[in-house]
């Protein structure tokens, strides 16, 4: 699966060009990000704005991707797409993650 | 209804359409592409449409997870219009449900360091899935239930 990542003013931004995270790429989704992520700045923003689907599979390769990063790093969210919100909302795990509705204009380009 | 060679019998008509999908991830995540792309799926609204996809993975990666943990085999996926909404029958040749009984679906708890990474299927299956049944017959799994549309 493909990543980009790009760090900018300490932060890591890695974008997901997929349309999916789900039980077929969800093992390939956590091995790349363990490689974009290794040394990686304290904050590290996932931005999902081209997945237009998540299924459980997806939502724990995610869970395992914050949890791998230790209790020293972050892990927030942006651009959730409708039905990907709809996933975090009824698992409650928006109440987990941080999430921005987009990039942060300094951030936009990143990616 | 025995597969045919098309994977997909989609009628002039989007009533009914019958899918049988190999039972593992890969195929499961094109099996979704081809029934989502269907008419009769198409014909829905997104939001329907997205929780049409969702529920549906759900069902097939559980069936791929569990029902064939030991064993491989199909899937056969049968979807048609009613007045209720989309009925949906999904059969395998799997094991049977543990305690016979589809999961109750609760959440697992999101407290403290060691957040869950799975337990959620069932949840997100029993927030849209309607008139939810589960029969054991013949050595296969039969599970139905109604999407509202």
């Amino acid at each position: 699966m493909e990543l980009r990542a790009r760090e900018q003013n300490g932060i890591l931004v890695v974008h997901v060009p997929q349309d999916r995270i789900d039980a077929a790429s969800a093992i390939q989704f956590k091995d790349r990000m363990r490689e974009v992520t290794q040394d990686s700045p304290a904050c590290v923003v996932l931005d999902l704005s081209q997945v237009a689907f998540l299924d459980s599979s997806g939502l724990g390769a995610v869970v395992a991707v914050r949890k791998a990063l230790g209790p020293d790093r972050v892990l927030e969210l942006s651009g959730l797409t409708p039905s990907v919100q709809k996933v975090f909302r009824l698992t409650r795990m928006d109440t987990i993650f941080r999430i921005h509705p987009s990039l942060p204009d300094g951030l936009r380009d990143a990616g | 209804m025995p597969a045919d060679n098309r994977p997909v019998r989609d009628g002039p008509c989007p009533a009914a359409l019958q899918l049988t999908i190999p039972g593992h991830a890969e195929a499961v995540s094109a099996g979704l592409r081809a029934l989502l792309d269907a008419r009769l799926l198409r014909a829905l609204p997104d939001e329907g449409r997205g929780t049409a996809e969702l529920v549906l993975a759900e069902v097939l990666n559980n069936i791929v997870e569990h029902a064939y943990a030991r064993h491989s085999g199909e899937i056969e996926v049968t979807l048609s219009r009613d007045a209720g909404g989309i009925l949906c029958e999904v059969a395998d040749t799997g094991l049977p449900m543990p305690q016979g009984a589809p999961p109750a679906g609760q959440l697992p708890p999101l407290e403290g360091d060691n957040l869950p990474e799975g337990g959620f299927g069932w949840h997100l299956i029993r927030s849209f899935a309607r008139d939810l049944e589960y029969r054991r017959e013949g050595g296969r799994n039969l599970l139905r239930f109604r999407l509202e549309s």
